[in-house]
């Protein structure tokens, strides 16, 4: 009853069906989310087309703005592509706690802190440091902040049993009135008059844009990590630990693995991102912390990770999409006579019709992996 | 007692007999009963036996109305009648006891029975109720206090209040699923002895599900044996010897057979030792206290008990689950937490009861499921990356070494069925060297071939020098497997005995508390 683990060998895998049978299967078990998140999206677009007819206007002509404005010329898909930056991190913030099971949705409060503990590391760094290290250090200090926030969400679940997404939440109002507290007192910079704010940065040490383009660095720093996220969490024992938790802790548990360890470690990790979000905000976008950074992506990333099923490579072109979305925000208004805040009932109808259809995995037979392995 | 039934068909409290007419249900192109005709005559006591998937609870389910058959018929009282729903059912006068209490823990006996009538007055005259079912209690050969909480009673006495309730609602013939799963050897005797009584008085005609032998030699009259949703056998029980009855229900399988035990090494030295363990139970008002317990090398205990008397929390507090208010475990003479690295140093496996929902992710496939054991120390050592085609090879050797039934290692483990998840759960936990073994109900639900098999791997265990200890419900199991048993009642260890030596008689005495 000793195997040695060096001397497993090829064995046994249970009957393989043909090439094509085996290419289809991994093709229906691929496709099914792909068709179900396109299905939701179609169902959620009619719903919403029945909101602006009920309104008196045109769907058609909304939707056909929503390209023009989101990806209609170069202008607005960098325009879309910045909106997006933002998003792939506060999204991340949501995919790795929900690996382990864990529904976080305070991403919002972990890009306030970070933003403004950016600004704060920002006052000596940029007295002390060339742009380069001082941007690193702005952004170690956004991670940390993001990170402790979050981590304690995490550890406040494992070690004392809080509703996670419960206290992330409340937990993001706090940290959003302690951005307010300091933008307002201690770091306000005193010529900020109508808008508190803190001191602006100096323009070369904010972050740059892309060669070539208008989009700043802050979108491939997104596109990165999630490109690592994916990594950790499928090619290496870190990753799999956690999705053992994610998969039902009392299994985990009796692996021994230090299912704690594992949440602390990954909220606080979600948290970092969306505390980098917050210092992207402010190095590339508003030149200081100031409320402007509140601009719902924290939870726009809520949308963006559940549609993406949780999945980080999956997030890229969602975030895209949904950032597009957003920057069509304006032209809607201006074209239509449409409140602005058109796009957020889209986006809620979007997300009602995606939980919704949670409950659809498994039921087509046509994504069934044994129906085409039976068949080829 | 206020009218249960609108139909005077048949009268309550007078058996009636049920008759099955070519049942015969499919699943799409699964067929999982096959043309099943059977005759339940007025005031028997009738068994039904087969394996887990016989079609056992497909024909109980169409009688009751929970399925529509695809095709035959059912006669209650000699006519042909329509149960489309369990409603219907009821109408007729057919009821069902499940294996698993029904009742609500936090109201009374009395509460219990009134509230489950089909039509309960807006405002309830209590009075009257408690009068009423003072008259019905006296007719009933059972005695059960209806003033207190159903959470009070024993496991034996809720069993009993389940049946009573369905003759409350007027039921003249009861299916019992599996009915003495959850009591001591006494409890079901007297239990299903009252019974017996009153199918004897033609009060009652009875269906029993059960799958032991000894239980359905003693009460019933009759016996219908399925097996993959065909009837293979049947007739008065005295005219079938229990080999007959057996051979009948697996067909031609050949059992997995115990090795033969290897004496354990006197010297051998507790790899598993607990002394004054204390931690709160499941409601965390009582506690559980394992004085002093020894495992040693080569040996299996056993531990033996009713469900929910502190085995599941003992289990617990093995695997890291319920941290220790006091007191200490030991393993290979060392303080042990139940860490990863622990488990790997002291090669401590762990296969906890119902292991699809304590022991797998179910979404996740076999082949990962069967790696979680080996993910980070592929090669021996710690590794920070995870090859998948090392996965595949690893999991792909054990599904063969341990003939799990997949149809594929990406299938999630959930799609697999009970038996061979638990084939997959061995497969993990026994693959490399093992110095103790803790396993908790493994064949709870399983067939007998998945059952044999899988005593068998944990003898083999044995004889290769693992410490085991095996924490079950199932007395026959214990008997057959351990060296040693204990028994534990009300959190304690109350009994201990060598089983070669027990007498089941003092097992289940000490079982159900009396000590």
């Amino acid at each position: 009853m000793t195997i040695g683990m060096d001397e497993v060998s090829e064995a046994a895998i249970p009957a393989a069906g043909s090439w094509a049978g085996r290419l289809a299967e991994w093709t229906a078990r691929r496709l099914e989310p792909v068709a179900i998140g396109l299905g939701a999206i179609l169902i959620g677009l009619m719903l919403f087309s029945l909101f602006i007819l009920a309104l008196g206007k045109s769907p058609l002509m909304l939707f056909q703005l929503m390209y023009t404005g989101g990806f209609g010329s170069w202008f607005s898909i960098q325009n879309s592509l910045s909106r997006a930056a933002p998003l792939l991190l506060t999204a991340l913030c949501v995919a790795l706690p929900a690996r382990l099971g864990l529904i976080v949705i305070g991403g919002e409060g972990a890009l306030a802190l970070g933003g403004v503990a950016a600004a704060a590391a920002a006052l000596p760094l940029t007295h002390l440091l060339s742009p380069f290290p001082a941007l690193i250090g702005m952004a170690l200090a956004a991670m940390l902040a993001g990170g402790v926030w979050i981590g304690c969400v995490g550890a406040l679940r494992h070690y004392r049993g809080v509703n996670e997404t419960i206290s992330s939440l409340l937990m993001s109002y706090i940290a959003i009135a302690v951005m307010n507290q300091l933008v307002e007192g201690v770091l306000r910079d005193p010529a900020s008059l109508n808008k508190p704010s803190t001191p602006p940065l100096p323009a070369d040490y904010m972050i740059g844009a892309l060669p070539g383009m208008d989009v700043h660095w802050g979108f491939a720093i997104g596109i990165a990590a999630c490109v690592v996220s994916y990594l950790l969490i499928e090619t290496t024992t870190w990753g799999f630990a956690a999705r053992i938790a994610g998969g039902n802790t009392r299994a985990a548990e009796v692996q021994g693995l230090p299912v704690g360890r594992l949440i602390v470690g990954f909220t606080a990790l979600a948290g970092a991102c969306a505390g980098l979000a917050g210092m992207i905000e402010v190095a590339a976008v508003q030149g200081s912390a100031n409320g402007a950074i509140i601009a719902g992506y924290g939870y726009t990333g809520i949308l963006v990770a559940f549609l993406a099923r949780h999945n980080p490579l999956a997030i890229i072109p969602i975030a895209i999409l949904i950032g597009g979305i957003d920057a069509s925000g304006g032209l809607i208004q201006r074209r239509m006579g449409l409140p602005d805040a058109t796009v957020l009932v889209l986006q809620g109808t979007l997300f009602i019709v995606i939980l919704a259809c949670e409950t659809l995995y498994g039921r087509f037979k046509l994504f069934n992996p044994e129906l085409w392995r039976r068949n080829l | 007692m206020a009218v249960i039934r609108d139909r005077p068909l048949p009268a309550a409290g007078q058996a009636v007999s049920v008759e099955t007419l070519g049942m015969t249900m499919r699943f799409g192109s699964f067929t999982a009963l096959d043309d099943v005709s059977l005759r339940f005559p007025a005031g028997g006591f009738h068994a039904l036996l087969g394996e887990n998937g016989a079609g056992k609870s497909t024909l109980v389910k169409c009688i009751m109305g929970f399925y529509r058959p695809t095709s035959g018929s059912l006669m209650v009282g000699g006519r042909e009648v329509e149960v489309a729903s369990p409603r219907d059912a009821a109408l007729y006068g057919l009821g069902m006891v499940y294996q698993h209490f029904t009742l609500v823990p936090s109201l009374t006996g009395a509460e219990n029975l009134v509230i489950s009538r089909a039509e309960v007055p807006a405002v309830i005259d209590w009075a009257q109720e408690r009068r009423a079912l003072a008259d019905f209690m006296d007719r009933m050969p059972f005695d059960i206090p209806l003033d207190r909480p159903v959470r009070d009673l024993a496991a034996g006495q809720k069993q009993k209040l389940e049946i009573v309730k369905q003759l409350y609602l007027g039921r003249s013939f009861l299916v019992l699923d599996e009915p003495t799963s959850v009591l001591t050897p006494a409890e079901a005797d007297e239990m299903l002895g009252l019974v017996r009584g009153m199918t004897e008085r033609g009060e009652l005609t009875v269906l029993m599900i059960s799958h032991k032998f000894h239980e359905v030699r003693k009460f019933a009259d009759t016996v219908a044996i399925l097996r993959r949703g065909r009837l293979v056998g049947g007739g008065r029980v005295d005219g079938i010897p229990t080999a007959e009855m057996a051979a009948m229900m697996i067909g031609d399988v050949k059992l997995a057979e115990l090795d033969d035990r290897v004496p354990t090494d006197a010297g051998a030295k507790p790899v598993l030792r607990i002394s004054r363990a204390v931690a709160p139970d499941r409601s965390g008002l009582k506690a559980v206290e394992i004085a002093d317990l020894d495992v040693r090398a080569g040996e299996i205990v056993g531990i033996a008990g009713i469900s929910g008397n502190g085995q599941k929390e003992l289990a617990e507090m093995l695997a890291g689950q319920r941290p220790l208010a006091s007191g200490g475990i030991l393993v290979g003479g060392r303080s042990y937490a139940a860490s990863r690295g622990e488990t790997v140093e002291h090669r401590v496996r762990f296969i906890p009861e119902e292991p699809l929902q304590n022991a797998c992710a179910p979404k996740m496939s076999v082949a990962e499921n069967l790696y979680f054991r080996a993910f980070d120390r592929a090669g021996g050592r710690h590794s920070f990356r995870l090859s998948k085609s090392a996965m595949r090879r690893y999991a792909g050797r054990l599904v063969a070494d341990f003939k799990v039934r997949t149809s594929s290692l990406d299938s999630p483990i959930a799609a697999l069925s009970g038996g061979n998840v638990q084939r997959a759960v061995l497969a993990r936990e026994l693959t490399g060297d093992v110095d103790l073994l803790i396993v908790a109900n493994p064949c709870f639900g399983l067939d007998f071939s998945a059952v044999a098999e899988i005593r068998a791997r944990i003898m083999r265990a044995r004889n290769a020098g693992a410490a085991v200890l095996l924490i079950s419900e199932d007395l026959d199991e214990l008997l057959e497997l351990s060296d040693r048993i204990l028994v534990m009642s009300e959190g304690r260890i109350v009994y201990e005995t060598k089983a070669q030596a027990a007498d089941v008689a003092v097992i289940g005495a000490h079982m159900a508390g009396h000590h």
